[in-house]
């Protein structure tokens, strides 16, 4: 018996978020506390990774803000995330989009991805 | 390791240890031994690998023979006798303090930076290539002409005893005997360690 798969499959909760894609444009809602305060911020920008496995796999959500890319990285199994939305579905080659952190402006786009497989 | 949310959201790094189940296969007494102790013995092991002297001491404890065989002193936990199965939440339970001791992993001969955490010269090497991870100085010249035993230097490092104090139980999985312990734990994946109260 795999122990660490055990233990995972034990403190893993079902989630219900939209099964996305890197390249996919998203909009993640997620708690924020601030003291005693509870509030929802969300982010919206481009999936450039999905990395790791199990309970401890999580996405990087990059968009441009001000002019400055910012990355945020989500575990999937985060409490805090409350809602993800799906925006835009891309087009895109690789698993790993970090070539998109060297570009700006319109060198920057993903293409938008019309044929969805259901 | 995995990792888990507590309840405030945080992320805490865990590891998972199979801590059972453990028989008791000898209870020393101080009138017997000279002090106090309990002996567990965990995890099946061959009899052709087990030693004649040791297949006799796990006939007198009535179980089959066991690979690793560790005492406990001052184990109040239980009132166990010889023969009992003891289960992971006998002895522990969440939010426990427990002090993990494990062989770390070896890491082959090492420099000083790694093995003793020297600091290095880094940039300030007056212009010699080849010193930024060296020792320095390791004594005075004629007097007393030699080095002194146990000055620090590079070699095997790692592969040795390490004990982690002050962990805390995170969760237990009584139905299989997992324990998750807040941290890391010293070892390799599927190394033996002792996790004491």
């Amino acid at each position: 018996m795999d122990a660490i798969k055990f233990v995972e499959e034990q403190i893993t909760r079902e989630s219900n978020f939209p099964k996305f894609r890197p390249g996919d444009n998203i909009n993640v809602d997620y708690k924020i506390v601030e003291g005693a305060k509870e509030r929802i911020q969300s982010f919206r920008g481009n999936v450039i990774q999905i990395n790791g496995s199990g309970a401890t796999r999580t996405f990087t959500v990059r968009k441009m803000s001000n002019g400055v890319g910012v990355e945020r990285i989500f575990p999937f199994a985060s409490p805090n995330i409350t809602e993800i939305k799906i925006l835009k579905r891309g087009k895109v080659r690789r698993a790993k989009l970090y070539y998109l952190r060297e570009l700006v402006g319109k060198k920057a786009r993903i293409k938008e991805r019309t044929h969805i497989k259901k | 390791m995995t990792s888990v949310f507590d309840e405030s959201g945080h992320n805490v790094a865990c590891t998972v240890v199979q801590a059972g189940p453990c028989v008791v296969t000898q209870i020393k007494s101080e009138d017997t031994d000279g002090y106090e102790a309990i002996q567990l013995g965990y995890e099946e092991a061959k009899e052709k690998n087990t030693s004649q002297a040791m297949i006799g001491h796990f006939e007198k404890a009535k179980t089959t023979p066991k690979r690793q065989v560790v005492e406990f002193r001052d184990f109040d936990a239980v009132e166990k006798t010889v023969g009992d199965v003891l289960k992971v939440n006998e002895v522990f339970a969440e939010g426990d303090v427990v002090n993990a001791i494990g062989t770390s992993k070896g890491k082959g001969f090492q420099g000083v930076v790694k093995r003793h955490g020297f600091a290095g010269v880094n940039d300030a090497t007056h212009g010699q290539h080849n010193r930024q991870r060296h020792p320095g100085s390791i004594g005075a010249a004629s007097y007393p002409a030699r080095v002194f035993k146990g000055m620090r230097m590079g070699g095997r490092t790692g592969g040795k005893r390490v004990k982690v104090d002050n962990l805390s139980v995170v969760r237990i999985f009584p139905e299989e005997n997992l324990i998750l312990i807040k941290g890391a734990i010293p070892g390799h994946k599927g190394s033996y360690v002792i996790i004491e109260k």
